[in-house]
């Protein structure tokens, strides 16, 4: 479904991908793991067209799209969930869900969806008319990702969606991200520090180090790879 | 009673054509964090419009009233067109580059529209027909309520009422407020910031037509360089107000339209612009932000 050939990402001078391969089929959850400026958001940041690559290839669905604007991007299916989850903090709640859905005209498919959303999140319903600003970390990050699904991507991005959050939070902000994938069918590309969970969660991952992929592997196998273990473990 | 209320309206009226180029300055400074320093020279653009539409309709013989309406329109689509080109020439190529460097674009395009208009038009002052009729309905308010003022006034209000709304109901509006929010999100959920930030200019430009074509048809004489002075202090107003804030814009023009009016009229009119940016000066020492401007801590 998306395939990252060859990717050489540079801010300015400063190279931040080096060669990154990466192949995400539909219906996985693939997670990419690593530590603090391995490259990891500049991974999707390059997906999504903000920052594109100098070299290589971004193929979705086969079609290149390594030189496509961020919003033509969105437009063919490809969403982000952000590091830091940026809410619009002057919108209401309702306003982020609206902004979500900013590229659709389905009336009744936006609606429908706005139901499931809040179906996953009740806390937002509740929320619907506060400003997205005055919300707690975990209800941006509920906020976020239905922003996001209100998109209805067929790929879905998540930029370390457990930051600064309570465990049980995360735990549950997890659970619904498998519940994501298993319900619709959204395909999910993971993005995270912490290791241990996203890899429980995942499917399949990769490792990143200094802008390169390291290690690629089923998640069950990197969860007992010595090497895994030892920087990203803790174990 | 009559003296003050006579301050008042005038107040309001200098207050709402500031509010209506502040706008512009506050809009662009919200999505681009650029103080557009053109955007003074649009408004005379603007006025230099409206004179030459009313030149032509009055040959022809048109009534005064349609005569402001079409100047009004024409002005506000050519400034828009100017608006537009100004970004695209001057800023879009910039977008990138450290925050100084579109600054000083800002200012050489200003001088350069100023001296523009000054070779192709002239350096001297000209007359702009009287384009507000007296209407007979408002004889008995005459005393302290001028019919020029009281047209700046409600056309003020109704276009900045318009602006409201779209900026609250549209989807063009919805962007706009989520590209000023975070731009970056903006762009993730598919807004192009580039319509977005060409709209701005637009919008920004046709508002400061209108004050323009309004304040010239009230005050009779424009010349090239009414830009400088109504962009500094239109500038000042959205500064006062908490730049950035759309509400903020009209506060705080019309704080500085009542300051510079009632310093006139109760101190004397030397004094008008020391008032005006003492209380500037207060502001800025009290809420750095200005009026309606925030600052929001981020969470993490």
């Amino acid at each position: 479904m998306l395939e990252l050939k060859n990717i050489d990402t540079y801010y300015g001078n400063i190279q931040a991908l080096r060669d990154v391969n990466i192949t995400i089929k539909e219906g996985e959850i693939i997670t990419l793991i690593g530590a603090n400026g391995a490259g990891k958001s500049t991974t999707l940041m390059t997906i999504c067209g903000v920052v594109p690559p100098r070299r290589g290839e971004v193929l979705f669905g086969g079609k290149s799209i390594g030189g496509l604007s961020a919003d033509k991007v969105v437009r063919m299916g490809i969403c982000q969930v952000p590091e830091g989850r940026l809410i619009f903090p002057d919108l209401t709640v309702q306003e982020n869900l609206d902004m979500g859905a900013f590229l659709r005209s389905d009336k009744a498919g936006i609606s429908r969806d706005q139901d499931q959303v809040f179906g996953l999140f009740p806390i937002l319903l509740e929320r619907r008319k506060q400003l997205g600003g005055t919300l707690s970390g975990g209800e941006q990050q509920m906020l976020a990702i239905s922003r996001a699904l209100m998109a209805r991507p067929k790929l879905l991005l998540l930029d370390e969606p457990s930051l600064g959050l309570a465990p049980l939070i995360i735990r549950q902000i997890f659970d619904i991200i498998k519940q994501i994938n298993r319900e619709s069918n959204t395909t999910i590309f993971l993005v995270e520090q912490n290791a241990n969970q996203a890899l429980k969660v995942a499917h399949r991952g990769y490792v990143m180090e200094n802008g390169r992929i390291t290690l690629e592997d089923a998640c069950d196998k990197l969860l007992a790879n010595d090497a895994v273990k030892k920087a990203y473990l803790g174990l | 009673m009559e003296y003050f209320l006579q301050l008042f309206f005038s107040g309001l009226s200098r207050g709402s054509v500031y509010a209506l180029i502040a706008l512009g300055y506050t809009m662009v400074y919200g999505i681009i964090e650029l103080i557009n320093f053109a955007h003074g020279e649009i408004y005379m653009i603007g006025a230099f419009t409206g004179l030459i539409v009313a030149g032509v309709l009055t040959s022809l013989g048109w009534p005064v009233l349609s005569i402001l309406a079409v100047g009004i329109i024409v002005s506000v689509l050519y400034s828009a067109a100017y608006g537009y080109t100004v970004e695209k020439i001057a800023y879009k190529p910039l977008r990138n580059a450290p925050r100084l460097a579109p600054l000083i674009s800002a200012i050489g395009m200003s001088i350069l529209l100023q001296n523009y208009i000054m070779l192709a038009q002239t350096p001297d002052f000209l007359p702009f027909p009287r384009l507000i009729p007296d209407f007979a309905f408002m004889a008995p308010y005459q005393s302290f309520l001028d019919t020029g003022d009281l047209f700046i006034i409600s056309t003020s209000l109704v276009v900045m009422v318009a602006l409201t709304l779209f900026i609250k109901f549209t989807r063009m509006g919805k962007a706009m407020r989520a590209t000023a929010q975070n731009r970056k999100m903006a762009m993730l959920v598919g807004v192009n910031v580039d319509q977005v930030i060409s709209m701005t200019f637009i919008i920004g430009s046709g508002l400061a037509a209108v004050g323009g074509v309004l304040i010239a048809a009230h005050v009779g004489q424009i010349n090239f360089y009414i830009g400088f002075i109504a962009g500094l202090k239109a500038f000042t107003a959205a500064v006062l107000g908490g730049i950035g804030s759309i509400p903020g814009a009209v506060l705080g023009g019309l704080v500085l339209g009542w300051t510079e009016s009632f310093a006139t009229g109760y101190v004397s009119s030397d004094y008008e612009d020391v008032f005006a940016f003492c209380l500037l000066i207060l502001i800025l020492i009290f809420r750095p932000a200005g009026l309606l401007g925030k600052q929001r801590a981020q969470k993490v």
